[in-house]
């Protein structure tokens, strides 16, 4: 019982952040990458994109907070993260990365990059909940 | 083609194996592509990841890296132990695009481009850079499964153009390759021609049987082989430069037309896209430092045969004298990488063609010269391999020294060619050698600079550039070399390759200051004589004789012969301390300029003409070197310590300043070639 509910919550969870346009395709492609020899590939990749996008965002932020902007290396930063998000499929993240990017060609930093945090901070949290969830039907399973 | 003892597939277990690391897969020919040997370079470690876990659910063998320097270096320490690469773009350390054009050229393996940009123009300079493939991020696993069949069709394109090159350039080509043959190959060529059609069935066959599998051996280019196949290529020109006869220049056992031919093609894009540089500046970042490059090419010709001999002698660093073909080389076939000439000990003169234009009496001299002048003729073989590496550091310096002092000098236009040829000019300087030199013979000597150069392409240039400058203020006033060419040196290459050339000699740059002061009155060729310095020249005395050959054979005015004599003065006088060219340091100047002419004139097989050109007054290159101003030299004494490469250098650039009016180029008058001690 707790396990069908567990994995029914699992795959509600996921529907919806399919959905609501949180992660893409290519999350699909990491969940099928999974296999016995990496039984937990997903959350380790999720992991590993966190903890070293963490030290991205550091460099970004500190790059902003320049003056004068270096909106070369902004750039630089951004195409990284915004490569980094799309090979995990975090869909609206690499959205707001790319409309970041765009004012930062016009040299203009205003405004977005607390949309990309935020995005970051919702997806971050969703996914936390959601593998956490995944780890517990597979445990009970 | 490393694995051929082996086998010819690196498929096959048995050959294999060897090139296989530890617990690696071994790829079974039947599974194909199964085992595929992918090397996957990225600085985000997300992607890595996944990019490493898809490559392994297509049963790929895989290994990553996040940097790109880490990436080269294992490609370099395990040359076939890879199938093919794939790299994003956007790297910290290393330009994608870079690391693209140094394995395309070392290492010559399908290289698949990715990244999350999809721009047109990104995609475009993947196209442009010879990428196989370009893929957009993020990769999807279906993607990554179709990768082999760039491993196939690079194999099979390559075993193509073996074949077609044979039976089509043959007839194509010009008569001045056979002209370059002639002298040197003429040596070579019955045997060689057998050998390669012995070793062409071989590779058919088995290229045939396995161009579904990963058998084909795959030819490592190595430094010294790239220098070679440059040197090869500036000597017949980068137009006239056939796969046949290429291989032929080369004459390196088990080597096809094939590869050949395929290298040819990286080569091309690469120089193309070099030309496509700004010409103004020696760009040291010129990719067109591939160690291999063929820019080396002419200036062997002209320069050839005094930096062949020098280098021969080893008083001129093999590597000098390669940049300083390369430079002459330069004018002609911006092309020709510096081509390690392996020089022979062998002076450049006392090779069967010591026929320098300085005519009879000076074929003596030459003679007489010839055995300290090996300039680069190739790196003799006794030399050791220090020596030899500092040759060929020195050549690419030269060569590359060369390439900037020439493009400085000259227009710009000429300036890219003029680097271009520098690199080149090792390259010449085996062919020229070819009859007496065996390039093939594994003779890396140049390698080392190149490989230097590679690697530190980034940073090469800031070191070639350098002696670039210098040379190329202090030229003008002397030496005017009219570099003509308008040959596309890449002048990135050029000056790549002579960093390492230079870096690599410490020497150099104390040399380099010497020869400041002394160039100063000779133009500048600094870069050069740093270069030479290195090899250490032992036999001054050849230079001087060679100047004083040069000078001696005041008659010649052929311009070939003129240009000859102007090479050999002009190293012999290296050693001329504080720009005087006058005295012994004159003949560099004069010789360079018969180098430069040389080269100039003839492209194709400029190295050879080199050789040829002091023997022969080929009146197209060589510039015209007054004669009679040489003859002061007295060649004995032209050999300083510097000589070497400042000599080469200055007849470097002067031919390719455009070594057509010697009179003008030259302008020997300035020199007192009357101090040359002959």
């Amino acid at each position: 019982m707790d396990r069908n509910r567990l994995r029914n919550q699992v795959a509600s969870m996921r529907r919806s952040l399919f959905d609501q346009g949180y992660l893409d395709d290519q999350f699909i492609q990491l969940e099928e990458l999974q296999d016995d020899t990496n039984p937990n590939f997903v959350e380790e990749i999720v992991t590993l994109f966190y903890n070293d996008s963490a030290r991205l965002i550091q460099n970004i932020e500190q790059a902003l907070n320049s003056s004068p902007i270096d909106f070369c290396k902004l750039d630089d930063y951004m195409h990284q993260f915004k490569g980094s998000s799309s090979s995990i499929g975090a869909k609206k993240v690499t959205n707001e990365c790319t409309a970041f990017r765009e004012y930062c060609n016009a040299e203009n930093a205003e405004g977005s990059f607390q949309q990309v945090k935020q995005e970051y901070a919702i997806l971050k949290r969703k996914l936390e909940v959601y593998l956490q969830t995944v780890r517990q039907a597979s445990q009970t399973a | 083609m490393k694995n051929s003892s082996g086998g010819k597939g690196s498929m096959s277990t048995a050959s294999s194996i060897t090139t296989w690391k530890a617990g690696d897969v071994v790829p079974v020919p039947d599974q194909f592509p199964a085992g595929l040997r992918v090397l996957v370079v990225d600085d985000d470690p997300t992607c890595l990841i996944i990019l490493e876990k898809m490559l392994r659910n297509c049963s790929y063998d895989v290994t990553k890296c996040n940097r790109a320097e880490t990436a080269l270096l294992k490609l370099r320490e395990n040359r076939n132990g890879f199938d093919i690469v794939i790299s994003d773009v956007h790297m910290p350390d290393m330009d994608g695009f870079k690391l693209l054009e140094h394995i395309g050229l070392e290492m010559d393996l399908p290289v698949i481009m990715m990244s999350a940009d999809d721009g047109k123009d990104v995609v475009m300079k993947g196209v442009t850079h010879g990428a196989c493939d370009y893929l957009i991020k993020p990769v999807r696993i279906e993607a990554l499964k179709n990768i082999w069949q760039h491993v196939v069709r690079k194999r099979k394109n390559e075993w193509k153009d073996l074949e077609q090159s044979g039976s089509v350039e043959e007839g194509d080509r010009q008569p001045k390759q056979s002209e370059d043959a002639d002298y040197s190959s003429s040596v070579n060529e019955g045997n060689w021609k057998s050998s390669k059609k012995r070793k062409d069935d071989e590779d058919e066959t088995d290229d045939r049987d396995d161009t579904s599998t990963l058998k084909k051996p795959r030819v490592v280019w190595s430094v010294e082989l790239h220098q070679q196949f440059v040197a090869a290529v500036n000597q017949l020109g980068i137009d006239k430069a056939v796969p046949k006869k290429i291989l032929e220049l080369m004459n390196v056992p088990g080597l096809t037309r094939e590869n050949v031919a395929s290298h040819l093609q990286k080569y091309r894009l690469y120089l193309r896209r070099l030309s496509g540089v700004s010409p103004h500046s020696c760009n040291p970042n010129n990719s067109f430092m591939n160690p291999q490059d063929e820019t080396f090419g002419p200036l062997s010709s002209v320069h050839g045969l005094d930096l062949q001999t020098l280098t021969a002698t080893g008083q001129l660093p093999a590597q000098c004298l390669a940049t300083l073909q390369a430079a002459m080389l330069g004018r002609s076939t911006a092309k020709s990488s510096v081509p390690m000439p392996l020089v022979n000990q062998r002076n450049i003169f006392s090779f069967e063609n010591p026929k320098l234009r300085f005519g009879e009496g000076q074929q003596q001299h030459v003679n007489n010269n010839n055995k300290q002048v090996n300039l680069l003729h190739g790196i003799p073989t006794t030399m050791e391999s220090k020596q030899l590496t500092s040759l060929r550091h020195t050549s690419q310096t030269i060569g590359n020294v060369n390439m900037q002092v020439a493009s400085h000098g000259a227009q710009s236009s000429q300036n890219n060619s003029s680097l271009i040829e520098m690199g080149q000019p090792l390259s010449r300087v085996q062919i020229l050698n070819d009859s007496t030199v065996p390039l093939s013979v594994g003779q890396p000597i140049v390698p080392n600079g190149i490989a230097a150069n590679v690697s530190t392409r980034n940073g090469v240039p800031e070191n070639i550039r350098a002696p670039g400058y210098n040379l190329v203020s202090q030229t003008s006033s002397i030496l005017n070399f009219p570099m003509n060419h308008a040959s596309e040196l890449p002048v990135d290459t050029f000056s790549l390759r002579s960093t390492p050339g230079m870096s690599d000699h410490t020497s150099k740059g104390a040399f380099h200051e010497d020869f400041n002061s002394e160039i100063k009155g000779s133009a500048g060729f600094l870069p050069s004589y740093e270069v030479f310095n290195d090899y250490q020249y032992k036999s001054q005395n050849w230079e001087l004789q060679n100047a004083g050959m040069i000078l001696d054979d005041s008659q010649h005015s052929n311009s070939l012969q003129g240009n000859l004599d102007l090479t050999q003065s002009v190293l012999v006088q290296q050693g001329f301390p504080s720009g005087q060219i006058n005295g012994q340091n004159r003949s560099v100047p004069i010789v360079s300029k018969a180098m430069f002419s040389a080269g100039d004139s003839t492209e194709p097989g400029n190295l050879l003409n080199v050789n040829h050109h002091l023997n022969t007054i080929r009146a197209d290159n060589t510039v015209r070197v007054k004669s009679e101003t040489v003859a002061d030299g007295n060649p004995s004494n032209l050999f300083v310590d510097h000589f070497g490469q400042e000599d080469l250098m200055i007849a470097l650039l002067k031919q390719q300043q455009g070594i057509a009016p010697a009179e003008n180029e030259f302008d020997f008058d300035g020199y007192s070639l009357d101090n040359i001690p002959v």
